[in-house]
């Protein structure tokens, strides 16, 4: 993260960069880049084993395209699924077969059991890989499918069962002597009833979907209002995702780790754990960045949680992988959180680790192979770290879902030790229909410092263009001291960013380079508007730009900078410091965007951080680490009358509820013409699966509702007025 | 002065230098000064050098323009006999050397107390504006109020810009409209920025203020030959000796995605705009007014080309009164200045209805079809999706001078829609949904077109920047010329 550096780093880097970015495959396939060498170490496949001649992974997007690429290995034929608005993604056109499954809504395609079964039978594909989410903990579907004989590649409906139910798997944990969480064993009736287990339990409770995973339907509440508050907005969110209302309290364990178990059983008796994942860096309950091993876990714990998950899954006969989550507290007492009865998303790190490719694991399980490694051959190679990259800008509750098109879109996946599971890629578009995560961006070394050194790299040479991102929280988290050491949970996001993600806040050197490049580019493209070839009326004495007075806007700042061109760079003179930039090098180089709208021309430096550049004539968007900097440059004359502008005074928006992302009108709560205090709820917005209640910005009256419950709105739009 | 910031406004002189390259004005007639001796005028403190308005030229990034920029400070910028003459002036020398003149406006109309004077100086201007149209760009950036008589001189340029909450346009203002009408109208609601872009049209874009204007027009202008003289602009793209991708043979894989599958649903013509030009840098022309069709000015490969698109995602991209009207004054300029046109087409057709019938929609996209026809400009088309009925004619399709007409395979080129068509050609008959596949399969897909000639191409969408690139190069020497006549008549 040289920008953190000194400006001579910066200054050197500009030349290399060019040539770095050369041997950057132009045209981003997105996805087919081949890894060098395989990181399944451990797994050995034999192509004589018996196997499924065709599979259909009844899923989308990334996770589609991670099974389909072991189905490749293996040598069998693999079937998509897609709904009307993936018509023309990528894990369509990786599969060898394709089948249209229904409308966007995923509950009208991917979730729509019947259309999966059609789709099955259609194409006599033999089993099913569910991957994650959608129809993958649906007891139902593999019942279904038991029925239809097909393979279901994952564990039996008993299990399902068992660990789909919160209240169930607990009982059975208990059962199986797995340390278990305080709480109440039963499903909520209303918010009374909520509210007075709360109370018996010890504030801060939790409140669960019991049928849920993945943060939906789950909420923390630390009073009787945020329990009502919470028991409803649960109560909606899990009927919405997953057709069941019901809902859990326990206790809440205050700043706790969630770290996870993976194990791998098959039919015949065999069962192995695969270590453990760390994943405490979350917000709002889903998981950002993840890691194997974790730092926090010693190898008695280590082999006790492995050995009560192991237990566990023995308890329910379950077969294929699994995972056990649990939360640790600061004295290394572990206790059980649930069981994802499915391939989780964060599976790759402790691929990484292992050496052992699950998903084959799960598909000779599934055809009902023994497993052939035992618990001594599972290693712990080196360190991985998973960074779960975002369609959402990070500066709103650490991340609210953003859509759009990628119109550049390139994978650092030709860096050594770098892999990166995507379903996108140039061209795509990020849908308000599903979940909002661009890729998953994993990275392994010797040790956690290579691991993170690497991720950091990479993370800088993610180009992402078109939708905003979260690589600017990520590279600050990785950067972050106690991150570094080790130091989490899953509090970090709210413990460390108390006021919400700021972006990456700049030296005075670091900024004073920036003001330099900021120049350097717009003196670019003044000589650049100099060049023009033919014309037939050219004043004789047009001389070149080569020295010129500027002032740069910076947060409301004037820097004045003076630029001049000489033999060897730009050297230009800001504030009290003399900075030179190389010369050699073009905007359009590497990013043939230049001048307009939202176009970000790439400088790289070679232990830098990315430097993107994008110019909004005549204002420079430079982002450093992610994180963008607005820098208008402007003669000396304008920013002397710049004072004179008149301040154009921003309407008076509390009295508007504006939706914050792009979104499903889910609940209307008020009226027109209904009184209402400030910060009452008043409308709830469905995005990307989750409910996020609005609030009113000032009391009083309801004037006028521009939506009816059902209706898209669109980020910023009014969805209603109070006088 | 202090008047003048108060309301957020820069001097006249401010303004000159703001808009061309410092140190390179060079001003006229600096000592004129008003003759009219009525009502006082004859004063010493009622005389002021240069009478109220700042003439003369400079370069914008080395480029010559013509510039006169008005003094509300004197006589509130009111046009006497001197400074009419002053801006003849100008105009004259710029017609003759062949450069813009650009005009920052800032005046109160006539000065009354010279009379009929006053009215034979905007005569002048006025005449002097419809000789210099098509020869030299003009543009007007309204930047105070401008009333009565004196606007019909930017109605007449080829450009009209305003500044938002500073400028206003009308024929009347608010009292004598309360006076004749009864009604109660604001300056803004009247005549304001917003108005006069998204609602008369009048206006082709408007400003945040006064330095964002004039830093705007910089960028204009770099798009703009100096005058009919001149080819295109075309900039040098400074390719390094390394790169082994130029600009121009560059693939665009996000054009392979952009227009969906279901021919129903819209998509936005300015992400496949953006993708195609130089730099994602597209200059566009009335943003705000008939949104139904896209025009503005690009560079592909650093030469200047204007580009007209329907926009799917607005009315479903048809043809009404008001797109047609904005679409064929932007195919004149860019014929009259020798700019290449590029016109993407995603057109369902021209727009029913009463109120478009009553509003003459057949005389008004007449004016398209008219302006294309007669656009003898290289003309490249591109068509994105559907091209239906009259208005794919109309869309600079080969049968009017398209000089190289592509498709992407989603395209559909037919008299109408399946469904309607269906229901014409088989009327009464039982089994439509039948008749209206096979219809689809017979004209939903770009090969009835190709089939004929009409299109010279199916392409990929990604290959569309590479193919425009060399097709203007190609086309660069193109010669062609309509038959000699005094002037037509196009349908006004």
């Amino acid at each position: 993260m040289a920008v953190r550096g000194c400006s001579s780093s910066l200054t050197r880097g500009f030349h290399r960069n060019m040539l770095m970015a050369k041997v950057v495959p132009y045209l981003s396939a997105g996805h087919s880049k081949a890894r060098l060498y395989s990181i399944y170490t451990t797994t050995t496949f034999d192509p004589n084993e018996e196997k499924f001649d065709k599979i259909l992974i009844a899923n989308r997007g990334e996770i589609a395209c991670r099974v389909m690429k072991t189905c490749r290995e293996m040598g069998i034929k693999s079937v998509a699924i897609y709904s009307e608005a993936d018509a023309q993604s990528l894990h369509v056109e990786m599969a060898d077969e394709a089948v249209c499954v229904g409308p966007p809504p995923t509950g009208e395609s991917y979730n729509k059991m019947e259309n999966v079964m059609k789709a099955i039978k259609q194409t006599g594909a033999q089993a099913v890989h569910p991957g994650y989410g959608f129809l993958s903990e649906n007891k139902d579907f593999a019942k279904m499918l038991e029925q239809e004989g097909v393979a279901f590649i994952g564990p039996d409906t008993l299990a399902l069962q068992a660990m789909g139910d919160k209240i169930e798997s607990k009982q059975l944990a208990n059962n199986a002597k797995v340390n278990t969480i305080p709480g109440y064993d039963g499903v909520l009736k209303d918010e009374e009833e909520a509210v007075k287990m709360a109370n018996q339990i010890g504030y801060p409770v939790m409140l669960k979907a019991s049928a849920g995973g993945g943060g939906k339907g789950m909420r923390i509440a630390w009073n009787d209002a945020e329990t009502r508050e919470g028991f409803r907005l649960s109560t909606d969110e899990a009927a919405s995702s997953f057709g069941d209302s019901r809902l859990l309290i326990e206790k809440f364990i205050d700043n706790p780790r969630h770290i996870e178990i993976q194990v791998l059983c098959d039919r015949h008796g065999n069962s192995l754990y695969l270590n453990e994942r760390e994943c405490s860096i979350q917000r709002r309950n889903q998981k950002v960045i993840e890691e194997a091993p974790s730092t926090f876990i010693d190898p008695d714990t280590r082999s006790a949680m492995g050995e009560q998950a192991v237990a566990l899954a023995n308890a329910v006969d379950y077969v294929s992988a699994g995972t056990v989550e649990f939360l640790v507290d600061s004295q290394r007492n572990f206790y059980f959180l649930e069981m994802n009865t499915r391939l989780q998303v964060e599976h790759p790190i402790t691929e990484c680790i292992t050496g052992v490719d699950i998903v084959q694991e799960m598909i000779r399980i599934a055809k009902g192979h023994p497993l052939k490694l035992k618990q001594s051959d599972i290693p712990i190679n080196g360190w991985s770290v998973e960074c779960r990259v975002y369609a959402e800008n990070p500066y709103k509750n650490f991340g609210l879902p953003s859509v759009g098109r990628l119109y550049r879109y390139q994978e650092p996946s030709y860096l050594p030790n770098v892999r990166v599971d995507s379903g996108i890629r140039e061209g795509s578009e990020i849908s308000i229909y599903y979940d909002s995560m661009i890729s998953k961006l994993i990275t392994y070394g010797k040790d956690r410092p290579e691991a993170l050194q690497k991720m950091s790299r990479a993370l800088d040479e993610y180009v992402i263009k078109g939708v905003k991102h979260n690589i600017s929280l990520l590279q600050d988290v990785l950067g972050h001291e106690k991150f570094i050491s080790g130091d989490i949970s899953t509090n970090f996001l709210p413990e460390h960013y108390p006021d919400g993600f700021k972006g990456y806040q700049l030296q005075k050197d670091e900024k004073s380079n920036l003001l330099a490049v900021a120049c350097c580019v717009h003196l670019k493209q003044e000589q650049k508007s100099r060049a023009f070839l033919n014309q037939t009326s050219l004043m004789p004495s047009v001389p070149r730009l080569s020295q010129a007075s500027f002032v740069i806007i910076s947060d409301g700042v004037h820097h004045k900078a003076t630029i001049n061109e000489t033999a060897f760079g730009y050297e230009i003179h800001v504030g009290d410091s003399n900075i030179m930039v190389d010369k050699n090098w073009s905007l359009s180089q590497n990013n043939p965007s230049l001048l307009g709208l939202n176009h970000t021309p790439q400088v790289m430096q070679e232990d830098v951080s990315h430097i993107l550049i994008s110019l909004v004539d005549p204002i420079a968007l430079i982002s450093v680490d992610g994180t963008e900097y607005s820098m208008k440059v402007i003669t000396a004359e304008a920013s002397r009358l710049q004072s004179l502008m008149p301040e154009k005074v921003a309407a008076d928006l509390s009295g508007e509820v504006h939706a914050p992302m792009p979104g499903k009108l889910h609940a209307l709560q008020v009226q027109v013409g209904q009184q209402v205090g400030e910060g009452q709820e008043v409308c709830v917005v469905e995005a990307m699966k989750m409910l996020n209640s609005l609030h009113a910005g000032k009391s009083g009256k309801v004037k006028k509702i521009f939506f009816k419950v059902g209706d898209n709105v669109s980020e910023e739009e009014v969805i209603l007025e109070i006088d | 002065m202090e008047c003048l910031s108060s309301q957020g406004k820069l001097t006249a002189r401010e303004r000159i230098n703001l808009l061309v390259d410092p140190g390179s004005f060079v001003e006229f007639d600096m000592f004129a000064e008003h003759r009219c001796s009525d009502f006082g005028m004859d004063s010493d403190e009622k005389r002021h050098p240069g009478d109220g308005v700042v003439t003369g030229h400079g370069l914008i990034n080395g480029r010559v323009t013509y510039v006169f920029s008005q003094d509300f400070t004197v006589h509130g910028g009111t046009l006497s006999s001197a400074h009419a003459k002053k801006i003849c002036k100008i105009m004259d020398h710029a017609l003759n050397t062949g450069a813009p003149v650009i005009r920052p406006q800032d005046s109160g109309g006539a000065r009354i107390q010279e009379g009929v004077e006053s009215l034979a100086g905007y005569a002048d201007i006025f005449h002097r504006n419809v000789m210099a149209s098509g020869v030299i760009p003009q543009i007007s950036l309204i930047m105070g109020p401008c009333a009565g008589g004196a606007v019909y001189s930017p109605a007449l340029t080829d450009f009209t810009f305003m500044i938002k909450d500073t400028s206003y346009l009308f024929i009347t203002g608010p009292d004598v409209v309360k006076a004749v009408t009864q009604e109660d109208v604001t300056h803004e609601q009247l005549g304001g920025a917003k108005t006069h872009t998204s609602v008369s049209g009048v206006a082709h874009g408007a400003f945040e203020n006064d330095i964002d204007g004039l830093t705007k027009l910089r960028e204009l202008f770099s798009y703009l030959p100096l005058s009919n003289r001149d080819p295109a602009q075309s900039y040098s793209q400074m390719t390094l000796p390394s790169q082994v991708i130029t600009t121009g043979n560059r693939l665009v894989p996000v054009l392979d995605h952009i227009v969906p599958f279901e021919s129903i649903k819209p998509y936005d013509m300015l992400d496949v705009i953006h993708a195609i030009v130089d730099n994602r840098s597209f200059f566009e022309i009335m943003p705000a007014y008939a949104k139904n069709i896209v025009i503005g000015f690009a560079r592909m490969n650093g030469r200047t080309v204007g580009i007209v698109g329907n926009q799917p995602k607005v009315a479903s991209g048809c043809l009404d009164i008001n797109s047609s009207v904005k679409g064929a004054r932007f195919v004149r300029f860019c014929d009259a200045f020798n700019i290449p046109l590029i016109t993407f087409v995603d057109v369902p057709g021209f727009l029913p209805g009463t109120s478009q019938e009553y509003g003459g929609i057949i005389r008004h996209g007449a004016k398209l079809l008219y302006a294309y026809s007669e656009a003898t400009v290289p003309k490249i088309t591109v068509i994105t999706r559907k091209a239906y009925g009259g208005a794919y004619d109309v869309m600079s399709s080969k049968h009017i001078g398209g000089d190289i007409n592509y498709t992407w395979p989603t395209a559909e080129v037919a008299v109408m829609g399946a469904q309607g068509a269906v229901k014409i050609i088989f009327r009464g008959e039982s089994d439509i949904a039948q008749a209206e596949q096979e219809y689809i399969e017979k004209f939903a897909n770009p090969f009835p077109a190709a089939v004929r000639g009409f299109v010279d191409d199916i392409i990929q969408p990604s290959t569309t920047r590479v193919r425009l690139c060399r097709d203007l190069d190609l086309l660069s020497t193109k010669k062609k010329e309509n038959p000699t006549k005094k002037h037509a008549n196009m349908p006004l």
